[in-house]
């Protein structure tokens, strides 16, 4: 499964990812690997962390077109959801990615992550209710894998509003197929592009 | 011997290849390391620097590269396990003190997390263009052992074998690692300290009047070395020198000195060559590849068999001294080798002058910047069987 988070840089777009590369690694048992873009393009603008999950061994590390998108801005949004393939899924931030034309071949679910953070009162955990956000929609990673991969990534005394940022955007994302009425799980056909 | 405990972060981390590199390298005993900054291999640094307050090690910033360079020979000869940190533009300055380390004989590791060049090239992008560079870098005649690792649980585990190799033959170890492998982010399992087999530094224990640092007669039987301060007056110099380490400038004095440089690596050759081979008695080719394009190359291989393609593998996990004799062997029997490296044509030179005249050597060249596109590996094996 090739998945890739995206927003602007101080999102904690890398962290997002090395949180799922570690729950899915570590505590699923499954490998993971992660790369990010390092090129000067990294700096201010949109920045992304590409993650491969497999049940087998991880030989090819990136990632040109994704199954699954994490759009965290409208920049990163306009650049990296042009090459999500047909079948995949889009998740955005409510407030921060307004897409003008929403494409029709691929699945989108939005949450205000950012407000959601804001309302418990600091933005930077964004991104954590965006990865409880991923684990509902997803179902790539277990919900138990993540919660265990948080301790040790974030600092000691910011574990529980963590854990609690995580959780709130774990329910949204169970209302949200609620309402949807089926699971969703990306249905693309992979061709012979590496 | 087993790893000291101190240094081992025993447990699964999920670590990039240049953290597990460093966590290698503190496993290992490492405890003195001068470097300068660079990407990709910065964080290296970053974290021997975090990491060895906490062991009882020694980082350093230095003014550059060859300072760098420098500091780790000296400090070897301390008594401590000593390396150094670069990329492209650094290794280019680490030369000409590579070539002393080779010459008095210095155990150290010198870790290259590639980039694109020349000159300073693709800072933040991957290559595997200096693995010439390696074997021939520093100026003279010499032998050396260069690694290349494939994911950060190699980083951690064969920056281990470096640092053994290194105290085993009295020589240099080049960890060549690419920025492809140094910033992607695997899990890395660190086993217990006992778990890790350590090969400690052979020390001279005898009347000190009569030590020797170098024995040239016999290239299995490396000599113990001594520890600057613990009294004894020994000279170690860049100039051709005979076995008391004092410079005779000579005809003679240098082919002993020079011979025995190359011999022991070249002799041992089968003692120091770590490959993996697949599916290798029925190959009708074999893929040939090191670093992080043996992955990728694996893609390719696993499509060609999928097709019924007889393809082989061979992984070169220790680059030089080159296994010549197994590809020698292996020229018989296969109808071509593919070569994948992302150069426009280095470690292939040696493939092709092992097999020539028994079979074909096809390159794949990629300039750098990324990694093949496995279907490009996938044409060329296709190729040589059509």
């Amino acid at each position: 499964m090739d998945i890739q988070f995206s927003g602007f840089g101080g999102q904690g777009i890398i962290k997002s990812g090395t949180l799922i590369g570690k729950a899915a690694s570590i505590f699923d048992d499954k490998y993971a690997t992660l790369t990010q873009s390092f090129g000067p393009e990294a700096r201010g603008g949109a920045c992304s962390a590409q993650v491969v999950i497999d049940v087998k061994p991880v030989l090819y590390p990136y990632i040109t077109t994704p199954e699954i998108l994490v759009a965290m801005s409208q920049e990163a949004y306009e650049k990296f959801s042009v090459d999500l393939l047909p079948g995949g899924i889009l998740l955005t931030d409510t407030d921060l990615v307004k897409p003008e034309k929403i494409r029709q071949d691929v699945k989108m679910y939005s949450i205000p992550s950012t407000r959601i953070a804001e309302k418990m009162g600091n933005r930077i955990f964004a991104n954590v209710v965006m990865i409880g956000f991923f684990t509902a929609i997803t179902k790539i990673v277990t919900y138990k894998a993540m919660k265990e991969a948080l301790p040790g990534s974030v600092p000691e005394r910011f574990i529980k509003i963590n854990i609690k940022a995580f959780k709130k955007g774990y329910e949204f994302g169970i209302e949200a197929l609620k309402k949807d009425g089926k699971p969703a799980s990306p249905k693309v056909k992979k061709g012979g592009k590496s | 011997m087993k790893a000291d405990p101190i240094g081992v972060a025993t447990g699964s981390h999920y670590l990039d290849g240049d953290h597990a590199c460093a966590e290698g390298a503190i496993a290992a005993g490492c405890r003195f390391l001068a470097g300068y900054p660079i990407t990709p291999s910065t964080e290296v640094a970053e974290r021997i620097a975090e990491r060895f307050p906490k062991v009882g090690g020694m980082f350093i910033q230095m003014e550059d590269e060859l300072a760098s360079m420098a500091a780790i020979i000296g400090a070897a000869w301390t008594g401590v396990k000593t390396m150094t940190v670069t990329s492209g533009p650094g290794f280019s300055l680490m030369m000409e003190n590579l070539g002393l380390a080779v010459m008095m004989e210095t155990p150290c590791v010198i870790v290259n997390v590639q980039r694109g060049g020349p000159s300073t090239g693709l800072p933040t992008l991957t290559a595997q263009a200096d693995m010439m560079q390696a074997r021939w870098g520093s100026h003279g005649d010499y032998e050396i052992i260069a690694i290349s690792p494939n994911s950060p649980q190699e980083c951690f585990d064969l920056v281990i074998t470096a640092f053994n190799l290194s105290e085993r033959w009295r020589v240099p170890v080049l960890f060549m690692m690419d920025e492809c492998v140094g910033h992607m982010t695997e899990k890395v399992e660190i086993p217990e300290a006992d778990r890790i087999e350590i090969t400690p530094r052979k020390y001279y224990k005898g009347d000190k009047k009569k030590y020797k640092p170098f024995n040239f007669n016999d290239s299995s039987n490396i000599t113990p070395m001594v520890k600057a301060g613990d009294g004894y007056f020994i000279h170690l110099t860049g100039l051709t020198h005979v076995e008391n380490g004092y410079p005779v400038i000579s005809a003679e004095a240098q082919d002993k000195n020079v011979r025995h440089l190359v011999d022991k690596i070249k002799k041992n050759e089968e003692k120091i060559c770590i490959l993996e081979e697949d599916q290798i008695n029925d190959a009708e080719v074999i893929v040939i590849s090191y670093g992080i394009s043996s992955r990728v190359a694996l893609k390719a291989v696993h499509e060609a068999r999928e097709k019924g393609l007889k393809v082989g593998v061979l992984r070169l996990i220790t680059v030089w001294p080159f296994p010549e004799k197994r590809i020698r062997q292996l020229a018989k029997q296969v109808k071509a080798f593919v070569v994948p490296e992302l150069n426009l044509g280095q470690v292939v030179l040696e493939v092709e002058r092992c097999s020539s005249g028994q079979t074909k050597t096809i390159l794949v060249p990629h300039a750098g910047g990324s990694v093949h596109n496995p279907n490009d590996i996938l044409a060329a094996i296709e190729e040589t069987v059509a």
